[in-house]
């Protein structure tokens, strides 16, 4: 092929300016593909709230309830496990809630609004199987020294009665607790803060 | 008799010519079959590659198959497998054929690997072709995640909430990159939809584009052999490697001969063993995928075992997934750890026999922990072989470069 002629300072230019271009387009045209793999509207008009009549609930119950897709826990705490929360905590990675996720309003010491209810999003703060309620105080195939709590089978996380996640287990945080409130004594709403209820 | 088969005989040549000259069929025949030449010392070993290629060929038929019956809902998945296993005519044996050739494959595959461990066929100049097989074992994992999730069976369910929330130990982006993987604020019917397309599309496509790239780079170079000699080295006065024969019979006869012998074996387990003892389809899995309830006991199908085995070694969920991850990465620096001058395992000396058996016992033991119910006891065993895997390689890159060596010959032995 002949040279003559050829202005390759412009054949450069043309070169760089369509290559850079090309890849602005391709890289807007990946835009809706990459969108189109968020929840749709369709999945996010599901995640509404969900109300609970707690009322009936007995003491050490713990109720699964579905919200988002998610398993969240209810469990009625007997005074017994409320008087046995503080005394965990040398054994607790983070007892006081600081580096786990919980709206602020529940970052105390039992981990809820009214102490006697817990309510917890189950799924294990690991890789997101759901752990087993065991109640029962006293030695375990996984434990000797078990006070009560959650134990997941996957990876064996344990948690105590208030989601707060043991040492030495892979679960870095304690159990996320949902934004909630109660609408009146006995009514529960997962999904709503304190404030947006009136 | 001879003059009809003669004129018959003419008419195919013209055939082929007519093909011929608009299609470069002759030298495409020559360059990768009549006159492509591979060692002729080929052992027991060899035949991995070929095999993997058949049971490739039978997933993708079988899986046609069955795309045409199955339904990617979360409604509708697990009884659209029932209905296949149950009255599809000959639809168990399609199904069968598919799921125990997902475990075939990965048995091809692992020992197909380990013999670049035992004869170096991943080292110079063989670097681009190990890099490519490493891209399909990714992909072929990827492939068969994704269909492990298809039937929607319990342990579909909540294998693909650990997998995809492994994802999520990623600090910052984790959390919305799972939710973008899902397409739902859970394992939903959304999920399973994108996973149904990248399993019988996507994933497909790049496989066979890799499986051309792998093979493209293999007949650059040529094979290696058990005894790691480059036999284009030595050549005949026509530029035959001494110790090559042609592709095409010798090879294309042997491959037969093993695909005879792999289908026997194979047809066994189909039929009389397809679930291999909950090894090749797991038990959790024949009862429908329940969001609420978790198996009490989640494990991978055991081609991922190792993997998941180092996963549960660690206590920690980031370092975790990070170890993991470093687990199968680390396999593509392998041609470069490796610093011996010598490829084979035959003419290394003792600490190289050593390093690849502790290697070999460490993914198997991992593999078996892998699975195991996880006392105590085994998740420090899984510590301790975590720790061999990855001291396997470190050891390799420095024990290799002065490691003891035997003298190579010139010619290959047989």
């Amino acid at each position: 092929m002949s040279s003559d002629g050829v202005n390759k300072e412009r054949r450069r230019f043309l070169v760089a300016a369509t290559s850079v271009v090309g890849a602005v387009g391709a890289g807007l045209a990946a835009v809706p593909f990459i969108k189109s793999w968020t929840p749709s509207a369709k999945a996010q008009a599901v995640g509404a709230p969900v109300e609970v009549d707690v009322s009936k609930m007995e003491s050490g119950q713990l109720l699964k309830v579905q919200w988002r897709g998610q398993t969240i826990g209810i469990l009625r705490r007997t005074p017994d496990m409320l008087a046995d929360l503080p005394r965990l905590d040398p054994e607790l990675r983070d007892p006081d809630s600081l580096d786990s996720i919980q709206p602020k309003y529940v970052a105390n010491e039992s981990r809820a609004l009214r102490p006697e209810f817990l309510v917890v999003n189950m799924h294990c703060t690991h890789l997101g199987c759901v752990p087993q309620m065991i109640p029962q105080v006293g030695p375990q195939p996984f434990d000797e020294n078990w006070r009560g709590g959650f134990y997941c089978p996957c990876h064996k996380s344990k948690f105590d009665v208030a989601g707060r996640v043991y040492k030495a287990v892979p679960a870095p945080t304690n159990l996320t607790v949902p934004p909630y409130s109660y609408l009146d004594d006995q009514t529960l709403i997962i999904g709503v803060n304190p404030e947006d209820t009136a | 008799m001879g003059k009809p088969a003669s004129t018959l005989a003419k008419h195919a040549d013209a055939l082929l010519n007519w093909v011929d000259e608009r299609l470069p069929v002759l030298e495409f025949w020559d360059a990768h079959l009549a006159k492509y030449y591979a060692p002729k010392n080929f052992n027991f070993w060899y035949y991995m590659g070929s095999l993997a290629l058949l049971v490739l060929v039978i997933q993708i038929v079988t899986g046609i198959f069955l795309t045409m019956h199955y339904k990617p809902s979360a409604a509708e998945a697990f009884a659209s497998v029932e209905y296949i296993m149950r009255d599809v005519p000959w639809g168990w044996l399609i199904r069968y054929m598919h799921s125990t050739g997902a475990s075939f494959f990965f048995i091809l595959v692992y020992l197909h690997m380990f013999r670049s461990l035992l004869y170096g066929s991943h080292r110079k100049p063989r670097e681009l072709l190990w890099i490519f097989g490493m891209l399909i074992y990714l992909l072929l994992m990827a492939e068969a995640f994704f269909g492990y999730v298809l039937p929607w069976g319990q342990m579909s369910y909540w294998g693909a909430q650990v997998i995809i929330n492994l994802f999520g130990a990623i600090p910052k982006i984790g959390e919305p990159l799972t939710e973008w993987i899902r397409g739902d604020y859970f394992i939903s019917d959304a999920t399973l939809n994108r996973f149904f397309a990248l399993h019988v599309v996507a994933v497909p496509i790049a496989l066979l584009g890799l499986v051309v790239l792998h093979i493209a780079a293999l007949h650059q170079t040529g094979s290696n052999n058990p005894d790691g000699i480059e036999i284009k080295q030595n050549k005949d006065e026509q530029g035959v490697p001494r110790d090559g024969i042609p592709f095409h019979p010798y090879y294309t006869v042997k491959d037969i001969f093993g695909a005879a012998m792999f289908l026997l074996l194979f047809a066994f387990v189909i039929f009389f063993w397809p679930d291999a003892g909950g090894l090749f389809l797991e038990h959790d899995n024949f009862a429908p995928a329940d969001p609420l309830v978790t198996p009490e006991h989640i494990k991978p199908v055991w081609y991922f075992t190792p993997f998941y085995a180092i996963l549960k070694a660690v206590p920690d969920k980031l370092m975790g997934v990070i170890l993991m991850g470093c687990s199968v990465v680390v396999l593509f620096f392998l041609p470069w750890l490796d610093r011996s001058p010598v490829k084979s395992i035959r003419y290394k000396g003792a600490w190289y026999k050593i390093l690849v058996f502790a290697f070999a016992i460490a993914f198997i033991r991992l593999g078996m922990l892998g699975m195991a119910e996880g006392t105590p006891a085994q998740t420090w065993e899984m510590r301790v072989w975590t720790f061999v895997y990855f001291a396997f390689f470190v050891l390799l890159f420095f024990l290799s470069k002065g490691g003891k060596t035997k003298p190579v010959p010139d010619r290959v032995r047989h």
